[in-house]
């Protein structure tokens, strides 16, 4: 049986979702606002004859023609530009970050997201990007660089024993965990994800998950800000670490809008359930944007 | 260590660790370790930058004259993998700006800025030495070209007997 299946029961119309599945991604680009301006770059593709198109629900995201490469192009070299998967960018919106605050990014390389964050806190405060393995730190700090971000902070720590000694062990204001999953919601670009899929790897990669976010909510002060995400639709991964997280941290959903279409977080899932509050969760699918598939969950620490 | 000699620099640089740069000359405690205020001043004299656009970070040596510019603070030693962006190589006869920071920063110059055509900034970006248009002073320049209605840093090339050496980084260069 394809394992996408196993969510049939979960997705509102189950043929669009195989179907949109099955279809290719297009490229796209984030404009870097540390650099440029959405106008400045829309200016410099057509002056290279790049072809583009605007995207609806975010001024700073272009689609790029087919067969168009982000990498070459002037706007990459001066760093206007980032690579990244439309759907990629929802995450750092919930997260919403403040100039001049503290900042957890715990899974961070190779740096779409951390990135994005540094621009929408105006490349103030106190960013910090961790991640666990060296190749992946150096994509990180190279991503960094090309985007002009000065004011992150590199660290290569297991995120699930996060230490906050080079930080003077003053928690976060916010963090996000934008854990690494079995990559369902990538089949359309990678469809290796879906062919190597096994429960074994998703019961595995969620006991990860758990440490990853709970272990980030121990760091962010009472009143602050958590954001979960995955690009892999398993409950297993997504409601169920969410479920953890509320049932051993003082913690709990709470509601942030998206400009793009989405549905809640499920509540059931084979023999398991899971609190109301999981709707607050948002699942988007392939078929309702054209986009990757992904879930983002915000998260108020309390106590 | 030199016995004793009060404000004599006693310790040496430790190229695993993130140290603090020193404000002043009397600040200084690590040997040869470049300050705070010669670092901006360098900019600001070379490529006319106001120096209060530097005023909100802090300045850091890991490695030899390795400086990076960080847009807050930590407790120094700061053990950690990166701190900001590579802003500078100082510790050598003739400072060298990064290509980082002259994208970064470059922008403002109002001197030492090379403004090369088409060709010129496409030969640049794969590496190659051109022989732009150009009677300014030699050394380290910011090479940049006209792009979207404006001037943009592309890197640093050092000007030398009549040519632009491009100092673009290998995985920074492209063709294109």
């Amino acid at each position: 049986m394809e394992p996408l299946s196993r969510y049939d029961s979960l997705v509102d119309d189950p043929a669009a979702f195989h179907a949109a599945c099955d279809r290719p991604l297009p490229s796209v680009v984030r404009v870097n606002d540390i650099k440029a301006t959405p106008d400045r770059v829309r200016q410099a593709f057509e002056e290279a004859g790049v072809e583009f198109e605007a995207i609806g629900w975010h001024d700073g995201l272009f689609r790029l023609g087919e067969g168009e490469s982000p990498g070459n192009s002037w706007p990459f070299v001066h760093g206007w530009v980032y690579g990244q998967e439309e759907v990629s960018a929802v995450p750092a919106l919930a997260l919403d970050p403040r100039s001049g605050e503290r900042v957890l990014d715990c899974c961070a390389a190779p740096g779409s997201k951390t990135t994005q964050v540094a621009a929408r806190m105006d490349d103030r405060g106190l960013l910090v990007g961790n991640d666990n393995d060296l190749g992946r730190l150096s994509a990180l700090r190279s991503n960094a660089e090309r985007c002009g971000v000065t004011n992150l902070v590199v660290t290569r720590q297991d995120a699930r024993n996060f230490s906050l000694k080079p930080f003077s062990g003053e928690p976060f204001d916010r963090a996000l965990v934008d854990a690494p999953c079995s990559c369902e919601g990538t089949v359309r670009k990678n469809p290796d994800a879906v062919e190597s899929w096994s429960l074994d790897h998703v019961e595995g990669v969620a006991g990860v998950q758990k440490g990853l976010l709970g272990r980030s909510i121990e760091v962010t002060r009472p009143g602050g800000t958590v954001v979960y995400s995955t690009c892999t639709f398993a409950p297993e991964e997504n409601e169920a670490v969410l479920q953890h997280a509320i049932e051993t941290h003082d913690c709990r959903l709470v509601e942030f809008d998206i400009p793009l279409q989405s549905s809640p977080g499920v509540t059931e899932w084979k023999d398991e359930t899971f609190d109301s509050s999981m709707q607050r969760a948002k699942r988007i699918y392939p078929h309702h944007n054209d986009t990757g598939g992904f879930f983002c969950a915000k998260l108020e620490v309390e106590g | 260590m030199t016995g004793g000699n009060e404000g004599e620099p006693t310790e040496e640089n430790d190229g695993s660790r993130f140290d603090r740069l020193p404000a002043t000359a009397s600040d200084r405690t690590v040997e040869g370790r470049p300050t705070r205020n010669a670092v901006i001043e360098w900019w600001v004299d070379r490529f006319g930058l106001d120096g209060n656009a530097f005023e909100p970070y802090t300045f850091w040596e890991k490695g030899a004259g390795k400086i990076w510019a960080f847009a807050a603070d930590l407790e120094s030693p700061a053990a950690v993998e990166g701190l900001g962006m590579t802003f500078l190589r100082a510790r050598q006869e003739h400072w060298k700006p990064t290509t980082d920071a002259v994208q970064r920063f470059g922008r403002d110059a109002e001197r030492n800025v090379v403004v090369l055509d088409d060709d010129e900034a496409r030969a640049f970006l794969r590496g190659e030495d051109t022989d732009p248009n150009w009677d300014g002073d030699w050394g380290y320049l910011i090479a940049a070209h006209e792009i979207a209605g404006g001037i943009e840093p592309i890197g640093v090339g050092l000007y030398l007997y009549g040519e632009l050496r491009s100092q673009m980084p290998k995985g920074r260069q492209r063709e294109f």
